[in-house]
């Protein structure tokens, strides 16, 4: 049994934990204490608002142990908001937040809510079959470092890549009903 | 369910767990955003303001939007009259993100609510109960929160709303599919929303407290009734530092299950609103009666 966390200080919490625990020998649950980070085998940081998590991690001193695990190997996932937490670099804006993959992020990449939008496309590592994907206020990686290995592109841009343990996705796999995104995730859990 | 309307409800989703704030200039989005809220509300005046000023309260001006707008990297709502159409086109021409057909402002229309259908942008929309959430939703809205009293600091109502929708999700989940024509009937709302209600036992999009929400135990208070989030309207920049109060309020409902916090972050935030008791509101000053 691997347990898998979901960051749960803001945002789409319940739609992950839902997803993994759909999955064989996977337990989904919410942390939200550093204690808590003890127990996974992986994270998951959820779409939501990057500047509030980001707040709320610093003021409950949860950012620096996190970003201590993860570059000590926990496998991670940031979905939407949770690649903007996971970048090193953000475009025109100074601050980072866990600061460990070696990305430039676009937050809000294509515009306000009218610029959301769902696309299917087929990525062969993740899955055989096409998969649907939704974006939401997305943010896209505008640049990535040689470490970082690029998993899909949408338009020419890059909306999902992985640097070892860490996996991250501008779009939202949780609120689909497909369970590809996280299946692939707990294979690099598994293979860690 | 089409696309436009499947990530409308999913751009709330990703709101859950966070407080939006009303806010009435760029300085006040921007200590807002800065203290952690998930969103914005852009309007002239808090609804405390507009008890006290009176007269009629419209749509916020388009100029103080796109300032707030250009100011924050967080999602900008905005209030419409509840029926005014062209206000809610106004703001979808501003490329607002959400629009909050609220009973907050003068009501533009004593009938009929918006087709939010015909919309792109998202609506949020009060409710007092089941069936009025149902209705909007039926509409097109893909957020609904509580009345409550707004701009009363007073936070029963939207208590007593949350009890009673509650309740009634409870009493549709508990009741026979033969039955569910019936409870339609009887709430005013769509049979198909029934439907959903019975088989998952909530709402079919998110559901936020608003009206009245003064205090981090407020806040708490709504999300340990099962609220999704938190909208703050006059509390927090009527209070004595809106700063601190703001954070506060994040922190609580982020973590409001855990007193040992609420009680740290409730030191010292100075004097809260000062409030009206919304018992003591005569009728025609109550705004959680505008629309049904």
């Amino acid at each position: 049994m691997k347990k898998i966390g979901v960051l749960a200080v803001q945002g789409a919490v319940r739609e992950h934990v839902r997803m993994l625990n759909q999955i064989t020998d996977v337990q989904g649950l919410a942390v939200k204490y550093e204690t808590e980070l003890d127990e996974i085998d992986g994270l998951i940081i959820p779409g939501g608002e990057s500047t509030a998590i980001g707040r709320l991690l610093r003021d409950f001193d949860l950012l620096d142990p996190l970003k201590e695990k993860i570059q000590k190997g926990l496998p991670v996932w940031g979905t939407c908001a949770g690649m903007i937490l996971l970048a090193k670099k953000l475009v025109n804006d100074d601050t980072s937040h866990l600061g460990v993959m070696d990305i430039e992020v676009a937050r809000n990449g294509y515009g306000r809510q009218l610029g959301s939008f769902e696309t299917v496309v087929n990525v062969p590592e993740v899955a055989v079959e096409d998969m649907k994907l939704t974006f939401i206020r997305a943010p896209y990686v505008n640049s990535a470092g040689s470490e970082v290995r690029i998993l899909l592109k949408v338009d020419d841009r890059i909306v999902a890549c992985r640097q070892n343990n860490m996996l991250a996705t501008a779009f939202h796999p949780e609120l689909t009903e497909d369970l590809a995104w996280h299946r692939y995730f707990v294979r690099m859990v598994r293979g860690h | 369910m089409s696309e436009r309307y499947g990530l409308n409800k999913n751009l709330a989703e990703m709101l859950k767990g966070g407080v939006i704030m009303d806010v009435s200039n760029v300085e006040q989005a921007k200590i807002a955003e800065a203290a952690g809220a998930v969103a914005v509300m852009a309007l002239e005046r808090v609804p405390s303001e507009i008890r006290r000023v009176g007269g009629v309260a419209r749509t916020s001006d388009p100029k103080m939007i796109k300032e707030i707008q250009a100011a924050v990297s967080i999602p900008v709502m905005a209030k419409v009259r509840i029926g005014h159409i062209v206000e809610a086109q106004i703001l979808e021409a501003l490329e607002i993100d959400y629009i909050d057909e609220s009973e907050v402002l003068t009501p533009a229309d004593d009938e009929f609510h918006i087709d939010k259908t015909a919309f792109n942008v998202p609506f949020v929309c009060g409710a007092k109960n089941l069936g009025e959430a149902l209705r909007r939703i039926g509409e097109g809205a893909s957020m609904i929160r509580t009345k409550g009293e707004p701009g009363t600091g007073d936070v029963v109502e939207a208590v007593r709303h949350m009890r009673q929708m509650n309740k009634e999700i409870r009493e549709v989940q508990a009741a026979t599919k033969q039955e569910l024509m019936a409870i339609a009937k009887d709430m005013q709302a769509p049979y198909e929303l029934v439907s959903y209600v019975h088989d998952h036992g909530k709402l079919p999009v998110v559901n936020f407290a608003a009206g009245g929400v003064a205090t981090p135990a407020d806040a708490a208070l709504m999300m340990q009734l099962g609220c999704d989030g938190v909208f703050v309207g006059s509390g927090i920049f009527n209070s004595g530092d809106p700063k601190r109060r703001a954070e506060a309020i994040v922190k609580a409902t982020t973590y409001y299950n855990d007193a040992k916090i609420i009680a740290e972050v409730s030191e010292d935030l100075g004097e809260a609103m000062s409030g009206i008791s919304a018992k003591s509101l005569d009728a025609h000053d109550q705004m959680a009666s505008r629309g049904w």
